[in-house]
């Protein structure tokens, strides 16, 4: 049989998928939304929660668009859309394809056309994401059962806990920033990129505190980001 | 229904979802394969998943344990079904809950906790499938070299960010972590391929010190 990997069957299948997704997180958004109505929070502050995160996810779903390019130039369009849709993201699609076409001898330098090829990729990104997914539910009643002990022992110990969790975190992500200062000037871009997002949220924390412009708190994290993108463009073209 | 219903309601509907969203992705492979009477070599299937899995495995496994506890239970069963956690889910349900001055492990916190990650899913997936639909024109922007270094420098822009709000509320909890990451990133570069395995290092760090500070009551 023909095998084409953006035929319309592979639409329909990616079509099916996304429907599955905006359902299911419609129905999470719809039930959070009326639960906050009705214990009482602030209609206003629930509908600020929904704008300030819109406007935050515009960049990175971009990203995750260009990750949608990238992938389609030798697996077509439907599989990188259904792949960036659920779980996916482009560090683990691109080297799930590579490894599988690696493991079979094959070039990616042009759009698969062997129909057992694509489907050995498929069943590699598929396979490689299935416990991310599975994991969630079995742990989890687990995971929230050390949190609440640990906060009914000690309720200001469970706080700090939470916010250490969260700066463990950031701290790996920071810290992989400084991973190119031995490159040289090169190397330190990112460093650059990473003071610049911090002094422009700097700026609007001082605009929302010292001029009252709360209302900057909706789109602070989406005018951090976006300006220390632009700069990014800037500081590169001068060192490189 | 009280807090305690809504909760359980929420792990019942959340698991019914989750399982449903486990049979979606694994029925893609199965129809592309019955479509096409095309079925891989397992041989294939294998050497490709050796390739990835040991560290994908392991990030799966870290990711779950760290981020249920942000996330809460609706915001976790979404997340972690569309993905994209560490550049996308966590931070906006993390930014929506300061936003809002609400908790993790409150009701109110995991109300908008679950609004921010669902917000995101569903703005995420249209501009994907608008950015499908409108490809030939945007793809040449998108791709170009002007913007790749914006790009390509995502992740210290959103942390940038994200890092003054919580470093300044917790520098003390902070500095050790911090300190220990830019040190072993410096010394050891090549582990920025792998910073999910780095994660539960600096997590674990952060904890002893955040022990150690409380403990002598310096925080």
């Amino acid at each position: 049989m023909d095998f084409n990997p953006s035929s319309s069957f592979m639409y329909l299948v990616a079509a099916f998928v996304i429907v599955f997704i905006i359902a299911m997180a419609s129905f999470f958004l719809v039930r959070a939304y009326r639960r906050g109505l009705k214990i009482g929070m602030d209609k206003k502050m629930l509908k600020n929660s929904v704008l300030s995160t819109a406007i935050f996810t515009i960049t990175p779903a971009l990203s995750i668009l260009i990750g949608v390019i990238t992938l389609s130039k030798f697996l077509g369009i439907p599989l990188p859309w259904i792949r960036m849709s659920v779980i996916g993201a482009l560090t683990y699609e691109l080297p799930a394809a590579t490894s599988t076409a690696n493991a079979l001898g094959i070039s990616l330098s042009e759009t698969i056309s062997d129909p057992k090829v694509f489907t050995a990729v498929v069943w590699v990104m598929t396979l490689g994401i299935l416990p991310s997914i599975i994991l969630a539910p079995v742990l989890m009643k687990r995971i929230q059962s050390g949190l609440v002990k640990i906060k009914s022992k000690d309720s200001k110990w469970g706080e700090i806990f939470m916010d250490a969790m969260f700066l463990g975190m950031i701290s790996a992500f920071l810290g992989m920033v400084f991973s190119g200062v031995n490159a040289g000037l090169k190397g330190m871009i990112p460093i650059f990129v990473l003071i610049s997002s911090a002094l422009i949220m700097g700026v609007i924390g001082l605009l929302i505190k010292k001029c009252h412009m709360k209302w900057l708190e909706t789109y602070a994290l989406a005018i951090s980001m976006v300006g220390a993108m632009a700069f990014a463009c800037f500081v590169t073209s001068i060192i490189v | 229904m009280n807090r305690e219903d809504y909760e359980k309601s929420t792990y019942f509907l959340g698991k019914l979802w989750i399982w449903s969203a486990v049979v979606v992705v694994l029925l893609v492979p199965i129809v592309i394969c019955l479509k096409y009477d095309a079925w891989p070599e397992g041989k294939a299937v294998l050497k490709g998943l050796l390739g990835v899995a040991p560290i994908y495995w392991t990030v799966g496994v870290i990711e779950v344990i760290t981020y249920t506890p942000m996330l809460g239970t609706g915001g976790t069963f979404l997340a972690f079904v569309t993905g994209n956690l560490t550049s996308m889910k966590v931070p906006s349900a993390l930014n929506a809950m300061q936003n809002a001055d609400v908790k993790q492990g409150t009701e109110e916190g995991e109300i908008i906790s679950t609004i921010a990650v669902a917000t995101c899913s569903i703005v995420t997936t249209i501009i994907i499938a608008l950015g499908v639909l409108l490809l030939t024109y945007i793809a040449p922007i998108l791709d170009s070299p002007s913007l790749k270094p914006a790009f390509d420098n995502m992740l210290p822009a959103l942390f940038g960010g994200l890092a003054v709000v919580y470093i300044s509320k917790n520098w003390k909890v902070a500095l050790a972590p911090l300190l220990a990451m830019i040190i072993i990133f410096i010394l050891v570069p090549s582990l920025a391929s792998s910073v999910g395995v780095l994660v539960p290092v600096g997590i674990i760090i952060s904890l002893a010190s955040a022990r150690f500070l409380y403990k002598r009551k310096l925080l």
